[in-house]
């Protein structure tokens, strides 16, 4: 009997304490966002967003050395790099963010929206965090091209401009390395005469060696 | 008491016996329809700022106009009657359920100068006609032609009938200290504040003061039974949508199920009028004869029966649903002997007093 009226004054105070909890839920602020009329960020009052977000990717171009780790790592194969060396007889000499020499110009850098599943295993792979995910989630559009989104600075002129430099440069280098190569040769000829044929030998290698270096 | 027939001699004066009773049979059809949109909103509102949402918001200013909405909604849907329903019963039932929270309408005195019905019966009316409900359930569930409907039915049936009987006790007992089935009566006799309640005992002077534990109690009684006789949470268990699909109306549609829509919050509305009455005072101001006038009594009956829906809507979105053996311990172990404990000691009041 004890128990049975135990019993119920419990079941009745459980209740009232159920009810005190959804009562002062009545009365807290809501966290319900109006989207489509206030941008979450705008109600969040700052650029944040949740700290495992994968949203759009964006690539911050100073930073990327062009090492193309990510386009290895992703899943699906939607990043496409292309690099192009940077000449030393550029007249424009880049640098990086953290202010080394650029090695690579990114004469194409695009991305596939369409196929990206946003693992962020490419924002993973990369040793310089320059791939990271945006706060932009809403870039839905009417044309699916338009989710081939590049981020390569250059446009089509400048990318042949570069590689028009690079070239100029290979072949001063070639022409250089020819020249070099005819005087050693004159050089060894002459001292054929003096020396043993062993050491001509040696230095006909190194600049074969010189060849190969710079036609790469 | 002749005073209910206020409004009924005044129009009738000049429009005749006839149209007079058409009128005042509209008043609480109009009533209902309005306390329906607003009990829906209400309902919305409040079950999502518990959640800390927001509700409907893209309605009209705040989501004002999303319980009409909802009605276009509902009326533009297909009306379909299963193939293999028993057509006549299917039809019949919503609108059997309806007519039982219209009726049980009809008795409640809004204020002591109008009541669409003076019956001086009225309590043992009310008990007798909300028994409607359970055959408009019990129609709709076998005609459906649906396991589910069938199962929900049945459940609605054991439940309802379960717990008129608590039910029945908690009124008999303030009709034994009323000396009176007549609502407006009992109403009146409450009049001069909250004092004089029968929640608190009734208008007994300072030696009812024993009785309050009794009367406290057998209004949580009511209150309990209420929410099961209404088929709300967390005695829902006819509708369980985890179990049973939505139980007894499954197969219904468009303006059927509407109609079992409105008249769950019909219900809602007539049980927690039937509290205010024998509990609450009915119309009476709960601060004596301050703002007690014919038109502010309606103002409190009226507030005081929305703040007992608010109450059901508040514990609908506390607790979760029981399970039916639970239901009906609660109802046969439970509130029937505290109700009939509380009984003895209102009859026992009723007889001192
Ligand atoms: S998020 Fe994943 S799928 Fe998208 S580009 Fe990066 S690695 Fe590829
Ligand atoms: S992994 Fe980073 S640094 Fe390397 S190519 Fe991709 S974005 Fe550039």
């Amino acid at each position: 009997m004890i128990n049975y009226l135990k019993n119920i004054i419990k079941g009745f105070s459980t209740i009232l304490v159920g009810m005190k909890v959804t009562f002062i839920n009545l009365f807290r602020p809501n966290v319900t966002v109006q989207y489509p009329n206030v941008h979450p960020l705008v109600r969040a009052g700052s650029d944040k967003m949740p700290d495992n977000a994968r949203n759009k990717l964006n690539v911050i171009i100073p930073k990327c050395t062009g090492c193309k780790s990510c386009e290895k790592a992703c899943p699906v194969n939607c990043i496409t790099i292309e690099t192009t060396k940077v000449a030393s007889i550029d007249t424009e000499k880049p640098l990086m963010e953290d202010g080394k020499k650029r090695v690579f110009w990114l004469s194409q850098f695009d991305i596939d929206f369409a196929k990206c599943c946003f693992c962020g295993l490419c924002t993973i792979a990369c040793p310089t965090s320059a791939i990271v995910h945006s706060t932009d989630f809403e870039y839905s559009c009417y044309d699916r091209n338009e989710l081939l989104v590049h981020f390569s600075p250059f446009n089509k002129e400048q990318v042949a401009e570069k590689k028009r430099i690079l070239a100029e440069e290979v072949k001063q280098k070639a022409e250089k390395a020819l020249a070099d190569k005819q005087a050693a040769e004159k050089a060894a000829q002459e001292q054929n005469i003096t020396d043993s044929k062993i050491k001509s030998s040696d230095d006909q290698t190194s600049a074969n060696q010189n060849i190969q270096n710079n036609s790469n | 008491m002749e005073n209910h027939q206020f409004l009924f001699n005044f129009i009738s004066e000049y429009t005749g016996d006839i149209l007079a009773g058409v009128l005042i049979a509209i008043i609480p059809l109009a009533l209902l329809l309005v306390y329906a949109l607003v009990a829906i909103y209400g309902e919305l509102k409040i079950a999502s700022f518990i959640q800390l949402k927001l509700g409907p918001m893209r309605t009209g200013k705040w989501g004002l106009l999303q319980p009409v909405a909802e009605v276009f909604k509902l009326l533009q849907k297909e009306d379909i009657t299963p193939d293999g329903a028993d057509k006549p019963l299917f039809n019949l039932a919503p609108f059997i359920i309806f007519l039982g929270c219209y009726a049980a309408l009809s008795v409640l005195p809004l204020s002591s100068h109008f009541a669409p019905s003076g019956l001086n019966i009225g309590l043992f009316f009310i008990i007798a006609i909300s028994s409607l409900a359970v055959l408009g359930i019990v129609m709709g569930g076998w005609a459906s032609n649906n396991k589910y409907s069938l199962i929900g039915a049945m459940r609605s049936v054991s439940q309802i009938i379960s717990y008129e009987i608590p039910a029945a006790m908690c009124i008999l007992g303030v009709a034994s200290m009323a000396h009176s089935l007549d609502m407006n009566v009992i109403s009146a006799q409450q009049q001069g504040g909250f004092w004089n309640w029968y929640v608190l005992g009734g208008p007994a002077g300072i030696s009812k003061i024993w009785l309050i534990p009794f009367t406290v109690v057998m209004f949580i009684v009511y209150f309990v039974t209420s929410l099961a006789e209404t088929n709300r949470t967390p005695f829902d268990v006819p509708e369980g949508e985890s179990e049973l699909v939505a139980g007894y109306h499954t197969e219904y549609s468009g303006m059927k199920f509407a109609f079992f829509y409105l008249a769950e919050y019909g219900n809602m509305f007539v049980v927690s009028a039937i509290m205010t009455v024998i509990f609450f005072g009915g119309w009476s101001s709960p601060f004596g004869d301050f703002l007690n006038s014919p038109i502010w009594q309606i103002f409190w009956f009226i507030a005081k029966s929305m703040f007992f829906v608010g109450l059901q809507i508040w514990l609908r979105w506390t607790l979760p649903r029981t399970r039916v053996d639970q239901l009906m311990y609660l109802c046969w172990k439970i509130l029937l002997p505290l109700s009939m404990v509380c009984f003895l000691a209102m009859a026992l009041g009723g007889m001192l007093y």
